[in-house]
């Protein structure tokens, strides 16, 4: 039973992680980063070569690999994005160009083949069942990012005029701020924090350069049944998603899991098409 | 109707069934199979260009109702070992699931977004889905599903009734062709039919329709069912093809490939996406025979290249050069006035 809850509890926590990114960037920017999948697939890659180029596996993990998808979704965000900005569904098209075009390069370099980075942590035993202790590590992660993401965004000067610029561009470049180099921060964090999802989730599923489409669907349909509210709305999503996904799992098998999640999406939807975020307050972010 | 351009049209449309029909008798078989199997893809692509191009509605699942139209077509016509049945089933069931997954996106009233996310999630459930149906638990009637290794020995298109008297090469070559020509045809009529413009107005402004007494809602969900009904149609053609289908036609990379030829052949148009199905599909059967550059490379940046600089693809762009030069000749002021005006 204690097993059950954590298997539950890691399966909310991972479904946060690899929606964050994501919810970043189309909550605060409206932008559908079709190239997610390959964003979380670039943070493992950077994470195995780091690792195995003889770099500290967490140093690889929390370093090196937010800092190159990060720099990667600068690259994005001026070569792309910057010129589309306001037309949605061409963003949504030409990240998703993108996301064929990474995966070609990734295969090119690094082959079309499995490689893995051992799970660092060791396992842990209740009752008889071993799991691997590494599950608490990523329930920790998740929770110490979402809140510090809330803190920066509701805390801080540069939160405020993150927000601000979501809002209103023209107001802030009036008083003095390049609204141009805020997207492209924001565009940035969004990529780190992917980066940093799919480097935590490599050990787990191993590293391949079409990993990305494991991810994206799941991490689309968290954020969207999420709504405006970036941070409450996807984590209320990723709870009850990842409730649905892990009892579906160990009633059936993974892929009913993955069944039952979009059916309760489509059904959740149709009765409130705004997402969860319409359940709270206006103001929550 | 009686006009000259209509005219013009209709002969064309007749020497185009002519050419299909008599074309096998000249050409080598490599090339038969290699031109069968673009007629599917552009069946494929009218699918998205009327969908996408005509009723605004961006569908990502196109290849997904291809895919459930070829495994209907497979699965029933190993059962009944009759192909006419089967290939009402290949297209009317595709168009089911489009009405059950379309009353849920277009009735909640979803944003263009959110139908492009649904569509492109239920697509990859499918390829996940379909891959592990290995286990012979997975059996319609006497057929196995396969998982990843799909379907082998699919009964060819027969004569109703006459299951001995079966397709050939050529035949499936003629009989793809013609489907396409039909398709083209059909949809050439429903645009300029009642239904069409209100698409059409739809796609432009759908508040306007709504307020002209149209439901947008049921408007998108007729269109989206035509589209999956014509997707299911190319599918029963591609499983004819090689006698064999597979999980691929639910990937990511084979649903990008509709888009990517109706994006650069022209979005809006019904001979654009056609041609970009004929001419990336052999582009990328050259290109997959060598080894040095991923395909995905190339698709994907030709793809983010035109979403950037040519949007409209490269019919439009095409007629437009035409008719700017056509206006500058009658009209040499023509141009400066437009500008102006």
């Amino acid at each position: 039973m204690a097993i059950a809850a954590i298997q539950i509890l890691n399966t909310m926590a991972s479904l946060a992680l690899i929606s964050l990114g994501l919810a970043i960037i189309f909550g605060m920017m409206k932008v559908m980063n079709f190239a997610h999948g390959e964003l979380l697939m670039l943070g493992a890659y950077s994470a195995q070569f780091a690792n195995a180029s003889g770099i500290n596996i967490w140093v690889a993990m929390f370093v090196v690999a937010p800092l190159v998808v990060g720099t990667i979704g600068v690259m994005i965000e001026r070569l792309v994005i910057r010129h589309l900005y306001g037309r949605m569904m061409d963003t949504l098209l030409a990240t998703w160009g993108l996301s064929l075009f990474i995966t070609g390069a990734v295969t090119m370099t690094f082959g079309n083949i499995t490689r893995g980075i051992s799970t660092p942590l060791g396992s842990f035993e209740i009752g008889g069942i071993r799991d691997s202790s590494y599950k608490f590590l990523i329930i920790g992660v998740t929770i110490a990012l979402f809140a510090a993401i809330y803190l920066v965004l509701k805390h801080t000067k540069a939160g405020l005029i993150a927000r601000a610029t979501m809002d209103n561009p023209r107001q802030v470049a009036a008083m003095g701020v390049n609204p141009g180099a805020v997207y492209t921060a924001t565009f940035a964090i969004g990529a780190a924090v992917t980066g940093l999802a799919g480097a935590i989730m490599a050990p787990l599923t191993g590293v391949l350069p079409t990993m990305g489409a494991a991810y994206i669907g799941k991490a689309f349909i968290t954020v969207i049944c999420g709504g405006d509210a970036i941070f409450a709305g996807t984590a209320s999503a990723a709870v009850l998603f990842g409730v649905i996904n892990q009892a579906t799992t160990i009633m059936l098998t993974p892929e009913f899991g993955e069944v039952a999640l979009l059916l309760g999406a489509l059904l959740m939807l149709r009765l409130l098409p705004a997402g969860l975020s319409s359940l709270f307050p206006k103001r929550a972010i | 109707m009686a006009n000259p351009a209509f005219a013009l049209q209709a002969a064309a449309v007749v020497i185009a069934a002519i050419l299909i029909v008599v074309l096998p008798k000249f050409l080598e078989f490599d090339t038969i199979l290699q031109i069968s199997l673009n007629f599917a893809f552009a069946i494929l692509a009218l699918s998205v260009a009327f969908v996408w191009g005509y009723a605004g509605i961006f569908s990502f699942g196109q290849a997904a109702f291809f895919g459930i139209g070829g495994y209907a077509y497979a699965a029933a016509a190993i059962n009944l070992g009759d192909s006419t049945v089967a290939i009402a089933l290949g297209v009317l069931a595709p168009a089911a699931f489009a009405v059950v997954l379309g009353y849920f996106v277009f009735y909640a009233r979803l944003s263009s977004i959110y139908v492009a996310v649904i569509t492109l999630v239920v697509t990859l459930i499918l390829y996940k889905f379909m891959g592990q149906t290995a286990k012979p638990s997975y059996m319609v009637g006497k057929a196995m599903l396969g998982g990843y290794n799909g379907i082998p020995a699919i009964p060819p298109i027969n004569m109703p009734g006459r299951p001995d008297l079966y397709a050939g090469p050529n035949e499936i070559f003629v009989i793809a062709g013609l489907s396409a020509l039909a398709v083209y045809v059909a949809l050439r009529l429903l645009l300029r039919s009642r239904l069409g413009r209100i698409l059409v107005g739809m796609r432009e402004n759908e508040l306007r329709i709504e307020l002209l007494g149209f439901d947008a809602r049921f408007y998108k969900l007729v269109a989206f069912v035509i589209a999956a009904a014509i997707a299911g149609l190319g599918g029963v053609m591609y499983a004819n093809w090689n006698a064999f289908i597979d999980p691929h036609v639910f990937s990511l990379a084979f649903s990008a490939q509709p888009i990517i030829w109706t994006m650069i052949g022209g979005l809006g148009t019904l001979i654009g996406p056609i041609i970009g199905a004929f001419v990336l599909s052999t582009l990328s059967l050259e290109l997959g025979t060598q080894q040095t550059i991923d395909i995905n490379l190339i698709m994907g940046l030709v793809f983010t290249v035109f979403v950037l600089l040519v949007p409209q693809g490269i019919v439009p762009t095409v007629r437009k050069f035409w008719s700017d030069r056509a206006d500058a000749r009658t009209a040499p002021t023509g141009k400066e006035a437009k500008r102006h005006g």
